[in-house]
């Protein structure tokens, strides 16, 4: 069902899901929406299952004429979306119909905006997901980011009777200053004096950032004299903060598999859609956790996805 | 490896009997995954798994592999397989060939001939979907990466940077030395299996002409 033309197509707009399992072995990175927080509770928003595909819009947005009729969330950033002339909020549903045009500005609070649709955007499943990887140019609408004249389509989906919307405490606040949780790295004795530094200082988002890695600059993060400058290449996580040559550190992300660089610690699952959200000049403060805590943290923030799956369920 | 990560170390170099070990398990581990684990990541001396901390801890991952690793003895853990990867060797697809014969005091025939001797064993696939990272180059072949990086090496370049040859799989940005190029298509998105080796496997190179990397080409050959 061709259900969407793009009309611009915005700054970096692509087709993400949960992401692609079972192949980093062949160097084939996860991918996925990388706030998988506001990814999952736009589907919910539509009443679509986990797992749906949706747009990632990230700082610039979009403009889409519609084909199809369809309910469409929004999610994330907000993006001073407009249907028609009409504002739409960020974490609600809407009904839209042949003719209508939904138009994304630039982002007024966080980074990356999700938007869901009824049955989800349909492009061809590729090794078990819809994600894509730009970097590989397959998955999502034929491996690259949107473009003017694109054709959407969406699967099959039953129509919500009323829209929803996500009641406001459960909405993130978005802040230019952010603090990310964080637990010793695999690497974390490569350095001494660097590791205290590293949690004392407060860094910047370097431009160079994307769903490869966040850079951010600070304070020198200097390794001890005795440790080799890199490391035996080893499987990277999302989360994974790495500190290169020019003792910056770098944020893993979602479209990379390996590192050789000693990594000093790894922000905590519950806090990744944080760094998705953070744009370039805000900064960056990290504050050590344990693993146990990581734990907890990441238990208390499935049980509140489940509790919103409930509560959206029910409106 | 952060709270959903778990690495798992089975020795701290380069080594292929490390590695063999490393492969065994992830292999043994596949059969029979331990409850929790969403996906197993075999490296040069390392696992990562993956898990779902709703369901498992750290330390029954660590018991469970262990016990894997215990009973390696008693699992049949099929042998490695051998991959023949025909190159075309230097001119166009190999363009730093003689960077790495004169920086290494040999000639271009050398380079080809000690190049497509060994068997590679593949340490670890990633960089990009299917870039495999071999061990076992000979050492008269050892040649820093290039200063600058190209923007673009095109796919199926076979390559070399100080002591490991690899296999530019995709095209992709790249700083080490190009020897050659292999017709083969080597990762493809689209096939059942999109890479034909495991980490683990071996890898052979046979030099072919270029008639013969145009023919092969043509056929879109896979290994």
């Amino acid at each position: 069902m061709n259900t969407f033309l793009v009309l611009t197509p915005g700054s970096y707009t692509t087709v993400q899901d949960n992401g692609r399992y079972g192949y980093q072995q062949m160097g084939v990175p996860v991918s996925g929406a990388l706030d998988l927080f506001s990814f999952k509770i736009a589907n919910f928003l539509v009443g679509n299952p986990e797992g749906c595909a949706g747009l990632e819009i990230c700082i610039a947005g979009p403009r889409l004429a519609v084909l199809k009729e369809a309910d469409v969330s929004l999610a994330g950033a907000d993006m001073e979306a407009k249907l028609n002339s009409k504002p739409v909020e960020p974490w609600t549903s809407f009904r839209v119909t042949p003719g209508d045009v939904l138009s994304f500005y630039q982002v007024r609070s966080g980074c990356r905006a999700y938007m869901a649709v009824t049955g989800g955007i349909d492009t061809p499943e590729v090794m078990g997901s819809r994600a894509t990887y730009a970097g590989g140019r397959f998955g999502g609408y034929h491996g690259r980011p949107l473009k003017k004249g694109d054709i959407l389509k969406r699967g099959k989906g039953r129509l919500l009777n009323s829209p929803k919307h996500l009641h406001s405490e459960y909405r993130p606040r978005y802040l230019s200053e952010i603090v990310l949780r964080a637990i010793a790295g695999p690497q974390d004795f490569y350095f001494r004096e660097g590791f205290k530094i590293f949690f004392q200082s407060v860094f910047s988002v370097s431009t160079r950032s994307d769903r490869m890695g966040y850079r951010l600059t600070g304070p020198e993060i200097v390794q001890r004299e005795d440790m080799p400058q890199s490391i035996i290449s080893e499987p990277s996580m999302p989360g994974g903060i790495q500190i290169s040559p020019d003792r910056q550190p770098i944020i893993l992300l979602v479209e990379q598999t390996m590192g050789g660089y000693a990594k000093i610690a790894t922000v905590i699952s519950t806090d990744i859609p944080n760094i998705a959200q953070a744009i370039p000049g805000d900064s960056i403060q990290f504050e050590k956790v344990s693993l146990e805590t990581a734990h907890v943290l990441y238990r208390e923030q499935q049980n509140r996805m489940l509790e919103i799956a409930k509560k959206l369920a029910e409106q | 490896m952060g709270d959903r990560g778990l690495l798992v170390e089975y020795g701290n170099a380069i080594d292929p009997v490390v590695n063999q070990k490393v492969r065994a398990i992830s292999v043994a581990a596949g059969k029979n995954m331990p409850p929790g684990v969403l996906e197993i990541v075999p490296a040069y001396r390392s696992l990562m798994i993956l898990y779902d901390p709703l369901v498992t801890t750290p330390a029954d991952l660590q018991n469970a592999f262990l016990s894997i690793e215990k009973k390696l003895q008693d699992t049949v853990i099929p042998a490695p397989r051998t991959i023949t990867i025909p190159v075309c060797y230097g001119g166009e697809f190999g363009p730093d060939i003689e960077v790495v014969a004169e920086s290494n005091g040999i000639s271009t025939p050398d380079v080809i001939r000690l190049h497509s001797q060994p068997e590679y064993i593949i340490y670890i696939i990633g960089f990009s979907p299917g870039f495999p990272f071999l061990g076992g180059l000979p050492e008269a072949l050892h040649t820093p990466r290039l200063k600058t990086p190209r923007t673009a090496v095109p796919q199926g370049s076979v390559a070399i940077a100080n002591e490991q040859t690899g296999i530019y799989s995709v095209e992709s940005p790249g700083g080490w030395q190009l020897i050659g190029r292999t017709p083969l298509k080597l990762f493809d998105s689209a096939r059942s299996h999109p890479i034909p080796y495991h980490p683990g496997d071996l890898i052979r190179f046979v030099p072919i002409s270029h008639e013969k990397y145009f023919q092969l080409l043509e056929k879109e050959s896979t290994p």
